[in-house]
């Protein structure tokens, strides 16, 4: 009764048909993935792990464990309500003993400092009225000589500080803090809100201005002859083509008060004074623009180009008023595009450094700034890390929409 | 214009025309302004020029400081575009056989270091590869530098194997070919205008990338963008100029590469291959 045997082709070697064609197509996506592998392999070790390292780096708070492993140990399972019993002390004192042979109090006393701005001058404090190795009643010492470690405040700040994983950075990074109760308050002292609004307003004014100005540029090229609009492509790919740092440096050339525009400006008689157009929030604006105009004008020119005209024109024969026309039949077909362009101009406007440090002032630096100073300056890596990992969300999530918006034009070109 | 135009239909096409002549203007004359500056013989970047001389040229090449930073860009430069654009058109090539199951994470990550902001990479790779001792050498240089240029050379060779035609490699297969000799002569110099487009993209990112290597690099590693970063902080002197100069004629013989690999490959897809 058993009939599938027969009903099979059989190959050569007596191996269904259907199971080999299933073997081929097996060994041929594994072929593939493994052409993949390599790239892959690469980019998570050389991109993927450093970036996770950062976003790790946001929440980490190993410093003070690392620094004084005894007294993080002593103080586990400590209930909060009473100031530590003698063996913290004593491994409080062995620790700062073990730091001061090492030179090392350095960075306890910066984290510490984080949490109450006093702890610095504290440890320092101790240190120098550090008893002695085999002293008896240590804690009673140790609070007679420095007594902020008799205040349940500061032994809070230390547990804070010493567990392994911290909101702090990321919560300084919208504003706020856990403030000596444990509660989560607003720092008004902190303007990383105003600074994020500045950078989504920034590069929003300049998707905008990306949009209008590429717009027309993108439609006109796309209705001229290939001859014509090719030749006045370049003028949109040179740009493209050269250094973000020849740019730059052309901008300020142009914008500063001795340079063309302001010259040209004041020998039309236009203006008495020297317009301040660099070094401000209008200099970071028009050099942005110039920059992201041809992330723009592509996808645009792109999708205009496989616009068939007859649609305006059969809407203007059937009565419609050009603009009209234009605005009815035209544009809805262009939002793709539109929407890709702002996208794109906008995810790129966001991680922006180089222009805003080189032709914008203290007030214009947008978030990408304050990441490299705590990395740099300050060496707060926490923060730096906090500050990325939320430019970095921000960023990703806007690519995922972009992503979709990509996708879905690519199945609507394809009908 | 058709000649029946209105009046108001001739002063919007000609607005039209001027606005957009103007947002062409915008693009291209900051380029153009500072090269007539390189060869001015006075030492302010402004105009009328004082007169014409080479000596900014001289100063640049008698600089040490700037001719280590050229020797280095075209250290980091070539090494990390010949990673990326290997490692690249292997995954295209991949990528274009065929859907598997999380294709599209996998684009999503091979894409990313395009969108992720430089500064992020930037910090990242200083805390990882301070860990892996990679900081302030080339090779960490040339790794980061490739990881940035690979979205390009996928975005590029992807695009290429689009055209082509699955069908060539089955028949060589067919005649007998082994999948390598396959690759080598029948699909690589079919593919290669977006290859090499894919190479010129990945070149053009580490030669002007600065962020990722502010962070990343020290004096000894120093790439052209990054002293040019320094030179227009302090004080922009017209020897910035004459390496901007020297700069834009580079991205205009890569711009006319790219243009020539268009036809190229307009051509090869118009005469049915």
């Amino acid at each position: 009764m058993d009939t599938t045997p027969t009903a099979l082709p059989l190959s050569d070697d007596g191996v269904p048909l259907k199971v080999r064609l299933r073997r081929a197509e097996r060994s041929y996506k594994l072929r593939s993935l493994a052409l993949i592998a390599p790239l892959l392999i690469f980019l998570v070790l050389s991109f993927v792990l450093p970036i996770s390292t950062l976003l790790y780096r946001a929440v980490d708070n190993h410093e003070l464990a690392d620094a004084m492993p005894k007294t993080v140990a002593a103080l586990d399972g400590w209930d909060g309500n009473a100031i530590p019993a003698e063996p913290v002390f004593v491994a409080l004192a062995t620790d700062l003993r073990d730091l001061k042979e090492a030179g090392r109090i350095g960075i306890p006393a910066k984290r510490l400092g984080y949490e109450i701005s006093g702890f610095r001058s504290v440890l320092t404090k101790t240190l120098r009225k550090l008893p002695a190795p085999d002293a008896q009643n240590v804690r009673d010492v140790v609070v007679d000589a420095v007594p902020e470690w008799g205040e349940l405040r500061y032994w809070k700040a230390f547990e804070r500080a010493a567990k392994p994983y911290t909101p702090r950075y990321l919560l300084a990074s919208v504003d706020r803090e856990v403030n000596e109760d444990g509660q989560i308050v607003v720092n008004e002292s902190s303007a990383f809100v105003d600074i994020f609004g500045r950078t989504f307003w920034i590069s929003g004014v300049v998707t905008l201005c990306c949009l209008l100005l590429a717009y027309p540029l993108a439609y006109w090229l796309s209705v001229l002859p290939p001859s014509k609009s090719n030749l006045l492509m370049i003028c949109v790919l040179l740009p493209f083509w050269t250094s973000l740092l020849v740019r730059t440096a052309a901008w300020i050339v142009l914008l500063q008060s001795g340079g063309l525009i302001n010259g040209g400006l004041q020998a039309l008689g236009i203006i008495d004074q020297p317009l301040q157009l660099v070094f401000n929030r209008v200099g970071v604006y028009i050099s942005m623009v110039h920059i992201l105009l041809p992330f723009m004008i592509l996808p645009l020119y792109s999708v205009m180009k496989g616009i068939p005209p007859h649609f305006v024109r059969a809407a203007v024969s059937l009565g419609a008023h050009p603009f009209l026309a234009f605005w009815k039949v035209y544009v809805p077909q262009t939002i793709a595009g539109v929407g890709a362009g702002c996208l794109l101009t906008y995810i790129l406007a966001l991680g922006y450094y180089i222009t805003p440090a080189l032709l914008g002032g203290p007030d214009d630096q947008m978030v990408s700034y304050f990441v490299a100073f705590y990395t740099n300056r300050t060496i707060n890596w926490g923060m730096a890390s906090a500050l990325g990992s939320l430019l970095l969300v921000a960023t990703l999530l806007l690519y995922v929409v972009y992503g979709k918006l990509v996708d879905n034009t690519g199945q609507s070109g394809r009908k | 214009m058709n000649p029946y135009a209105t009046p108001l239909e001739k002063v919007w096409f000609w607005a039209f025309r001027l606005f957009c002549v103007g947002v062409l203007v915008f693009l291209i004359v900051p380029i153009l302004v500072i090269v007539p500056l390189s060869f001015n013989s006075s030492s302010f970047l402004s105009y009328p020029l004082a007169g014409v001389s080479l000596r900014w040229y001289h100063e640049l090449f008698a600089s040490d400081e700037w001719m280590s930073s050229i020797r280095n860009s075209f250290i980091v430069a070539p090494a990390a575009t010949l990673l990326a654009t290997t490692f690249g058109t292997l995954a295209a090539v991949g990528l274009t056989r065929g859907n598997f199951p999380g294709k599209a994470v996998v684009m999503g990550i091979l894409i990313s270091p395009m969108v992720v902001p430089t500064v992020i990479v930037g910090v990242g790779m200083y805390f990882f590869f301070a860990e892996q001792h990679l900081l302030n050498t080339y090779s960490g240089l040339i790794l980061a530098h490739a990881a940035l240029g690979v979205p390009f050379v996928i975005i590029t060779v992807t695009a290429t194997l689009q055209g082509y035609n699955y069908n060539l490699s089955r028949a060589a297969a067919s005649l007998g070919a082994p999948p390598l000799t396959t690759f080598f002569r029948v699909m690589l110099p079919l593919i290669a205008p977006g290859v090499i487009s894919g190479a010129l993209f990945a070149f053009a990112t580490s030669f002007d990338e600065v962020v990722v290597t502010l962070f990343l690099a020290a004096p000894a590693q120093r790439t052209l963008p990054m002293q040019m970063f320094a030179g227009i902080r302090e004080n922009i002197s017209p020897t910035i100029a004459a390496i901007a100069t020297l700069l834009i004629t580079l991205s205009v013989c890569m711009l006319l590469t790219m243009e020539w690999l268009r036809r190229r490959n307009e051509k090869l897809r118009g005469s049915g291959i």
